[in-house]
């Protein structure tokens, strides 16, 4: 595999498109503004002339002092390079409207259908643009920044009742309703009947067409497989309709496990959320810190030491293999081998947190970045026992794996040629990870756009082309060779010294900007949006989540495929519900 | 593929491997495997094989220095049996803690008013704790940090006031050595400099 030269100049859309799009001026900011009515056009240009085929993140940020409401897009060519940055500013009067981009670039549509949800900005042209996090009949935007939550305490913490007056008092005591509801003045719950608040989401669904065959004639039939079932990792739900045991149409709906996230970091410090980007993907907090962390580094300006580098990149490497042993393990349950694969899996899973426990002081929720390095260096005793395993067992235990699933005949029948997504769909829907590269996009942002010292270590790209379950299984075991290889010469080469670049302090002052910090996660590219207005909190806050947007090809892949696959095709999706739901 | 069942084989064989190494293993740490530190450590060693699982509560994994769960106070018992906690009532804690759960009243001084260096009140609500060890990492004073004791599960709700929150010196420098070493470095160095300037 050769790496892409880095793209290092950027096109002029300034002067192609004079009048219409212009530099984003603001210190701390960088790329395009473009006229909201010329958005479709422009972003065409940039898809289709300047090959920006990925669309990475599409996010909101309310400006409410300014009386604006921005919409960032980030995207990528997939033959590597750096982002390009555009936005679309409009003024915050209601009702605030946008072109949809989903004619452009599929990916958006998901994300489009969020930021509707969270600010109330709505996508024309949109094919389905219903609440996606929150439920139908929800009042307001939890996003734009005059929206208050029901535990409301402060605008932003620390809040003040802690100290030095801190008379505890429980929040639920301090809400007129006993718990964390609100409602409307005059709003009675007892007296309201609600509209059936499904109704839309069937509505979505395609119709099966009544056959009439040998005098019997046929109905489609609704599935609702979730929020409580046991293929769906979590509270997901997925509505299905079959004709016979086939997918006709199939909406995923989520936000079961929502909590905003986004809203909390925004009340959050700098560094406050840090612990809770452990809470996403929770298989992964490891690698969930250090985007996070690089977006605030680089708005900070600050750089991290050698050793904590690579101390980050072992810590990620050992959770993408932990990760992809989890799951095949319970893509084996979901396809009935039930729970040997799985507890193989374990075993080498627990042998990896140990070490993240003796570094970091917990096995999940690892809270091990700062910012400018780690928290703190690898214990003596855990780093030899990272290099045993390492160097002597996880190698074999992957080949284990290997022989233990890869030709097995029943196995194979059930993956091979199930849940196809064609490499033209795969980049139109914004997958990333795994997902692309089983479709045949050799597409690695370690490679394709490489932060930390990624560029230091000789490991191939793995990629698969056929696009179907077998190959998003079989590039999970070749990313976990990968990541060995990773792993045993990010261990031969890392340096002695400090682990902390600054002096560790609670306050971190970090000037105004944005930034956008993005790795290649066990799932797909994650990404934190972090816009900061030179105060101690965030003004704002996006995750960039791959299992949320990963979902967005699940129909693609889902229909014509029989309802058994559907739970194989989702569990090759790899999703985390703590971070699809946020 | 040439015979059908070829690879189901070769999967078996992976499985029988485990299977007989769960009893080799037995047999080979015979009697020691099982509730004894070594045979723990064994079993969560690089040549761990066999069967993984233990047997809580009756045998425990023994959790190492950095782990971290519910903050407590640490306080310094004098000869005479006077504790002295370390804590200031500096609220940096209850500044740094993401989710806000710790809650500090200030001492002051009941003649003056004026505000003393000592919490007349410190609550943490260990139910919206999220053990991030922020508390204990940016404390300047020592004198919050984080215990090993996990078993906290309880009927009603872990609302700590101070006197349950503290623990002695002693009981920290148990569950941490190497840190309260470092930390005791630290503050007698601090204080040859301080005494150096006087």
């Amino acid at each position: 595999m050769t790496t892409p030269a880095p793209i290092t100049t950027q096109f002029d859309l300034a002067e192609k498109f004079p009048g219409t799009v212009s530099a984003d001026a603001r210190p701390g900011y960088a790329g395009w503004i473009v006229a909201p009515e010329k958005l479709t056009e422009v972003a065409i240009f940039i898809r289709d002339e300047l090959g920006y085929d990925l669309l990475s993140s599409v996010t909101g940020v309310d400006y409410l002092a300014e009386g604006l409401m921005e919409i960032v897009y980030h995207v990528y060519k997939t033959s590597g390079g750096p982002a390009l940055v555009f936005k679309a500013q409009l003024p915050r009067l209601d009702p605030v409207k946008v072109a949809s981009l989903t004619p452009v670039w599929l990916g958006a549509e998901l994300q489009e259908r969020e930021i509707w949800d969270l600010y109330g900005i709505h996508f024309e042209n949109h094919p389905d643009l219903r609440r996606i996090l929150m439920w139908e009949g929800f009042d307001g935007h939890p996003m734009r920044k005059d929206w208050k939550e029901a535990f409301y305490d402060d605008e932003v913490k620390p809040f003040k009742s802690r100290w030095p007056e801190g008379k505890h008092a429980f929040a639920e005591d301090r809400s007129p309703f006993g718990d964390n509801v609100s409602f409307e003045a005059g709003f009675d719950p007892e007296k309201w009947t609600a509209t059936d608040p499904e109704e839309a989401l069937y509505a979505t669904l395609k119709k099966y067409k009544t056959v009439v065959k040998d005098g019997i004639a046929t109905d489609h039939i609704l599935v609702n497989m979730g929020p409580q079932h046991p293929s769906t990792h979590g509270v997901f739900r997925a509505v299905v309709m079959l004709d016979g045991e086939n997918v006709v149409s199939l909406k995923p709906v989520m936000g079961y496990l929502h909590r905003n996230h986004e809203k909390i970091g925004e009340r959050n410090t700098f560094l406050q959320n840090m612990p809770y980007t452990d809470r996403l993907d929770y298989f992964n907090s490891m690698s969930n810190n250090w985007p996070y962390a690089m977006a605030v580094e680089k708005m900070m300006g600050i750089q991290v030491t050698e050793r904590a580098e690579y101390i980050r990149v072992i810590m990620a490497e050992l959770s993408r293999i932990q990760n992809h042993m989890i799951l095949i393990g319970m893509l084996m349950n979901d396809l009935g081998a039930y729970f040997t694969p799985a507890l193989y899996a374990f075993e080498e899973r627990e042998l990896i947190l140990d070490i993240f426990e003796a570094a970091s002081g917990s096995r999940m929720m690892c809270n091990y970045h700062r910012f400018g390095g780690v928290v703190r260096d690898v214990p003596a005793e855990a780093l030899q026992k990272l290099k045993d395993l390492v160097f002597e067992r996880l190698p074999g235990k992957i080949d284990e794996f290997d022989r233990l699933l890869s030709e097995n005949e029943i196995f194979v029948s059930r993956l091979k040629g199930i849940g196809y997504l064609s490499p033209e769909d795969a980049i139109r829907t914004s997958m990333t990870g795994p997902m692309l590269r089983a479709s045949g996009i050799p597409y690695d942002i370690r490679r394709a756009d490489p932060y930390s010292v990624y560029d230091r270590f000789d490991f191939n790209v793995a990629v698969r082309y056929n696009g179907d379950l077998y190959d998003r299984y079989l590039i999970r075991i070749d990313e976990m060779r990968e990541s060995i290889k990773i792993l045993e010469q990010a261990l031969r080469q890392m340096p002695e010294g400090p682990v902390m670049s600054v002096k560790p302090t609670y306050q971190v002052k970090v000037p105004a900007g944005e930034a956008y910090g993005r790795i290649e996660s066990p799932k797909g590219e994650l990404g934190f949006y972090v816009v900061s207005n030179g105060k101690p909190n965030p003004y704002r806050y996006h995750v960039r989540a791959p299992s949320f947007i990963n979902l967005t090809s699940l129909e693609m892949t889902c229909v014509n495929e029989k309802i058994a696959d559907f739970v194989a095709i989702l569990g090759a999706v790899d999703i985390v519900l703590g971070e699809l739901d946020r | 593929m040439d015979t059908y069942g070829k690879g189901i084989f070769k999967g078996l064989m992976v499985t029988a491997k485990h299977f007989f190494d769960s009893y080799l293993d037995d047999i080979k740490w015979w009697g020691k495997r099982y509730y004894t530190p070594e045979g723990l450590a064994h079993r969560s060693s690089k040549d761990a094989k066999g069967i993984f699982t233990v047997q809580y509560p009756e045998e425990k994994v023994p959790v190492p220095e950095e782990f971290r769960y519910i903050p407590f106070l640490v306080y310094d018992e004098s000869e005479t049996g006077e504790k002295t906690i370390r804590c200031t009532s500096c609220g940096i804690c209850a500044k740094a803690c993401p989710p806000q759960c710790i809650w500090i009243v200030r001492g002051s001084d009941p003649n003056t008013g004026r505000p003393v260096p000592q919490p007349a009140e410190f609550t943490i609500d260990a139910d919206i704790c999220m053990n991030c060890g922020f508390c204990a990492e940016y404390c300047p004073f020592d004198a919050i940090k984080m215990d090993h004791d996990y078993e906290i599960a309880s009927y009603g709700r872990n609302l700590l006031n101070k006197e349950a929150l503290m623990k002695p010196a002693k009981y920290y420098a148990e569950i941490r050595p190497l840190n309260n070493a470092r930390e005791e470095a630290a503050r007698a160095e601090k204080a040859a400099t301080k005494a150096a300037k006087a």
